[in-house]
């Protein structure tokens, strides 16, 4: 008989506390994000409104179309000149939380700053939990809350580091990621222990790992879907000669314009669709191994699909007329509550065989995926 | 300002003078409404186009994902029959109403059957036809560059002393150099790159017809059956040798991958300490099997996610239980039976219970024939007769303990109605007594005895416990192709998102002083940050060779597009540019 290797106790114990520690240094960073929108406020310039108001000036403000090759000087390289896409509302994105306000910046920064800080130690607390029970660390809901949310800011971490303009949706995602791992501590707690013969194989770390990125970035798809949402509604509005309410003005002027959100949402949706397609397959590879059917409409396997199906809707209502905008945005929004069901809802409401809790060799508990 | 227009116009313009240059990006269906004409044909055609086009497919997906959702949350026939029993005794009003809609079989219903297949009509219905396009565009040439290049997404030109033929073929080397398809037509290059996005785009969707039809070709032929075997014990893949078997509607038992196996030794191990206390951490079946029918002996271990692969069959672990050794003797001390017998387990610590049957051999005390029947109970680890319960505490045999009852008459298994070996029929069997008068019971400890009254016998709790193990035997063929079509899908599916199809034209002109205007431009199928970036890249590349020429005074100028002097003037400083392509042109 070889007995598995017992937890850790201390390294379990570290890792709760550099959770803890995460969340308090998030709670701060959730502040400074608050700062940066409130001093952001004071900034008064309406560049969506000046372009898309009937009979302002700027909207008459021809696209001018720049000759390269001017001058006498000899140029370096030729410039290559870009036009907006033709039926797009021409808007420039907004400045960011701040509103280019200085002080506001400052405290954006301070969050950004505080969000890595948080990053780390929860990074820490995920990478201690896994070295305690010697595994990777999603065997159970808790486990999966606090990689999930790492990943999601580990995600939205790097895109900041790639220089893409995306540090307005720091306060969003850092208020989800609080109440996820609030959820985490709570709610799903379990001590660390080791896993059921069931979730032995190697699967697990392929299978759970890219479940759970996708589902990083697809709520990072998800959050820009709505701001998308409200920016366009916003811009329609102001297109049609409407004004919308200062609260609104104030915040959505700050945000990307309609077309970048849209087209962020898209890029991250449809870059981890076909990781979301490759997470059921392997899926799928190891149900075939460790239930004999690649196959058979297991709950959970039901709502992949499910999600899957829904993504493939979006991503197909994105190329079709009549579908475009508004209504495929609706679509992603479905497509990720489709996910979030899977996640929560068929583990809390729905027994299958995910939920390892049948009798017989299952007799497992609560694990993730 | 003759380069300044608003959009608006531009769009109109933009979709006449594009014309054939941004034709056939894509083999996308057209989304054009088709009123149907008269007659048969005409609507057959009509329909068949409504079923082919995007918007058709999009609602079948949706209805897909809609009609998926009850199965997910209605027990199913296909993965657990108790508890659609159990729905039935629950819901008398709902349950035929439910049969009636299929929702007990929702995978297999008619009308899932029906949204999957119409889908796969369209998806056929529409691959088809891209499929020849893009042959066809395979075999023609990218368009012609359009009449102003300045019009696309995406421009560049300046003004060379190298002359406009050294500029076309320096282009055209260069383009096909960095793998596009090029070739010369009139005073430009025409040049195309991204093709694989087609190819992975059609490869996706044919992937997802092989998937399917592996899917069903797999539950036609499948067989699946289950066996218990004690260890020591073993087993050869008939169809008699199965304790239950199901299979696929063209399934035959010719199908049946010959093989054999027994089962040499089971091992469970448990968590000891904790809050999952007795929560199992391996299983191990040590095995020794040959593939045919005289094959060599080889050993093996199968564990939960390892199963046993013989030809198309797979041997899965899917469940264990105990099965105690009893010995069975008479009033002389004969013994009538001697055998493991595999016990049921009812809970996660494997309380377990069962029957023992002494069928053939025992005579009475009065020299008469009869049969016997004990009723068991089995626990592992005992919990201590002041518990008061036979439900075990741990899962491995710590403190293991039989109990037993004893009955004698008649177990009717000789009746033609098959019976359970779990399951004991006592409408014939007479209770032994014990001292008390009550049915004669007691708790075995292994080694212990308990004698049967009158001298009718005794029962032997031996110390040997033996393990047994479920096996699951699958047979699915078409496993390989689906798995084949998944790895194709996947592949498809990165190709036609992350490559991008996109064209590039490059013009070069003799201007009316004699200096070359070299125009270039690009168009990708969607908005992308890609194709100016690799125009820019091309341009600097083009530029080395036909490094630009000094601009000619305003007044004279002569290249196409060039606009007046004040025009120019103001066109130097970046902030006079469009606001949203500058910035969109930054963003991306």
């Amino acid at each position: 008989m070889t007995l598995a290797a017992a937890t850790n106790e201390s390294l379990a114990e570290m890792s709760n506390v550099l959770i803890y520690s995460a969340m308090a240094v998030y709670t701060l960073a959730f502040f400074a994000y608050i700062a940066e929108w409130l001093f952001g406020s004071r900034s008064k310039v309406a560049r969506t409104a000046a372009a898309l108001t009937p009979g302002a000036e700027s909207r008459k403000a021809p696209a001018v179309t720049v000759k390269q090759a001017g001058g006498t000087a000899v140029l370096e390289r030729p410039k290559v000149v870009v036009r907006a896409t033709a039926g797009t509302r021409d808007v420039p994105d907004g400045p960011g939380a701040h509103g280019g306000d200085e002080q506001g910046d400052l405290y954006g920064r301070i969050a950004v700053s505080l969000t890595v800080l948080g990053f780390l130690l929860a990074f820490g607390g995920v990478l201690t939990r896994a070295l305690s029970v010697q595994r990777a660390p999603w065997g159970n809901m808790y486990e999966f809350n606090i990689t999930f949310s790492t990943v999601a800011v580990g995600v939205y971490l790097t895109l900041l580091a790639l220089k893409k303009n995306v540090r307005w949706i720091g306060l969003f995602l850092i208020t989800s990621v609080l109440l996820d791992l609030g959820l985490a501590v709570t709610v799903l707690y379990t001590a660390s222990d080791q896993l059921v013969p069931a979730l032995h194989s190697y699967w697990l770390y392929i299978h759970v790992s890219t479940a759970i990125l996708c589902g990083a970035v697809f709520y990072l798809g998800a959050v820009t879907t709505i701001l998308y949402l409200f920016k366009d509604s916003y811009e329609s509005k102001l297109a049609g000669g409407g004004k919308p309410g200062s609260f609104a003005t104030s915040v959505l002027e700050r945000l990307p314009a309609s077309a970048s959100l849209d087209k962020f949402a898209y890029r991250v949706n449809a870059a981890v669709f076909p990781l979301w397609t490759f997470t059921i397959i392997a899926g799928a590879i190891w149900a075939g191994d460790a239930w004999g059917r690649y196959w058979g409409w297991d709950p959970k396997e039901v709502w992949s699909f499910i999600t899957w199906v829904a993504y493939a809707c979006y991503l197909h209502a994105r190329a079709t007329a009549g579908w475009k905008g508004r209504k495929a945005a609706y679509l992603a929004l479905l497509a990720f509550g489709c996910w979030l069901f899977n996640y929560y809802g068929v583990n809390i409401f729905v027994s299958g065989k995910h939920s390892y809790a049948d009798v017989g060799l299952g007799v497992l508990t609560a694990a993730g995926f | 300002m003759s380069n300044t227009t608003t959009d608006d116009t531009t769009k109109a313009g933009d979709d006449q003078e594009l014309g054939a240059a941004g034709a056939q990006l894509s083999t996308a269906p057209d989304e054009a409404p088709n009123l149907p004409s008269l007659g048969v044909i005409g609507w057959a055609r009509w329909f068949w186009r409504q079923l082919t086009s995007m918007r058709v497919a999009l609602l079948l997906l949706l209805l897909l994902s809609l009609g998926a959702i009850p199965g997910s949350l209605i027990p199913q026939t296909g993965i657990d029959e108790t508890k659609v029993a159990d729905f039935r005794e629950r819901h008398e009003v709902l349950a035929p109403v439910y049969d009636k809609l299929g929702l007990f079989n929702v995978y297999s219903s008619v009308w899932f059957s029906a949204i999957y297949i119409l889908l796969f009509v369209s998806l056929i219905g529409c691959i088809v036809p891209r499929t020849w396009q893009f042959v066809g565009q395979l075999r023609g040439r990218p368009p012609g560059a359009p009449r102003r290049l300045t019009r696309l997404p995406a421009h560049t030109t300046w003004r060379t002393e190298t002359g406009p033929e050294q500029v076309r073929e320096a282009a055209l080397a260069l383009l096909k150099k960095r793998g596009f398809r090029a070739h010369l037509s009139g005073d430009a290059v025409a040049a195309e790159k991204g093709y694989l996005r087609e190819v992975g785009n059609l490869a996706f969707h044919i992937a997802l017809i092989v998937m399917l039809i592996a899917f069903a070709w797999g539950q036609l032929f499948k067989s699946e059956g289950n066996k218990l075997i004690v260890e020591g014990h073993g087993f050869a893949n008939t169809l008699t040798q199965y304790d239950d078997f199901k299979s696929g509607s063209l399934f035959t038992t010719d199908d049946l991958e010959p093989f054999s196996f027994d089962l040499k030794d089971f091992k469970g191990t448990y968590e000891r300490t904790g809050p999952n206390r007795g929560t199992p951490r391996t299983y191990e079946a040590d095995l020794t099997y040959s593939e045919g029918a005289y094959g060599e002996q080889k050993r093996t271990t199968v564990k939960v996610n390892e199963p046993l692969k013989i030809g198309d069959a797979k041997v899965y672990l899917v469940s264990h239980g105990y099965a105690p050794v009893v010995t069975v003797r008479d009033g002389k001390g004969q013994i009538v039976f001697q055998d493991a017998v595999p016990l049921l387990p009812l809970d996660a610590n494997v309380t377990s219970s069962g029957v023992v049957k002494v069928l053939d051999g025992y005579r009475n005390p009065e020299g008469k024939k009869e049969q016997l029947g004990f009723q068991a109970f089995f626990v592992p680890t005992f919990g201590g007769s002041a518990t008061g319960t036979m439900l075990s505490q741990f899962p491995a045999l710590d403190y293991p303990v039989l109990a037993l009852n004893a009955y004698h008459g008649d177990l009717k298994a000789d009746s033609g109605i098959p019976q359970s070996v779990y399951q004991m029929d006592k409408s014939k069997m007479k209770e032994f007594k014990g001292p008390d008068g009550k049915l004669l019971k007691k708790l075995l400890r292994p080694g212990e005895t308990m004698k049967l009254p009158n001298g009718a016998g005794s029962v032997t709790f031996e110390k040997d416990i033996k393990e047994w193990a479920g096996f699951q035997v699958v047979q699915e063929p078409g496993g390989g192709w689906a798995l084949g079509g998944a790895i194709v899908a996947i592949g498809g599916l990165a190709a036609s998102l992350f490559i991008q199809r996109r064209r590039v034209w490059v013009r070069a002109t003799a201007g009316a002083d004699g200096v070359t205007v070299v125009e270039m431009a690009g168009l990708g199928r969607s908005e992308s940050a890609k194709v100016p970036e690799e125009l820019g890249d091309l341009a600097e590349a083009l530029y080395a060779q036909a490094p630009g020429a000094p601009e000619p005074d305003p007044d004279s100028a002569t290249a196409p597009e060039s606009a007046p002097g004040p025009d120019d003037a103001s066109a130097k400083t970046p902030d006079h540019r469009n606001p949203a392509s500058a910035e969109g042109a930054e963003q991306q």
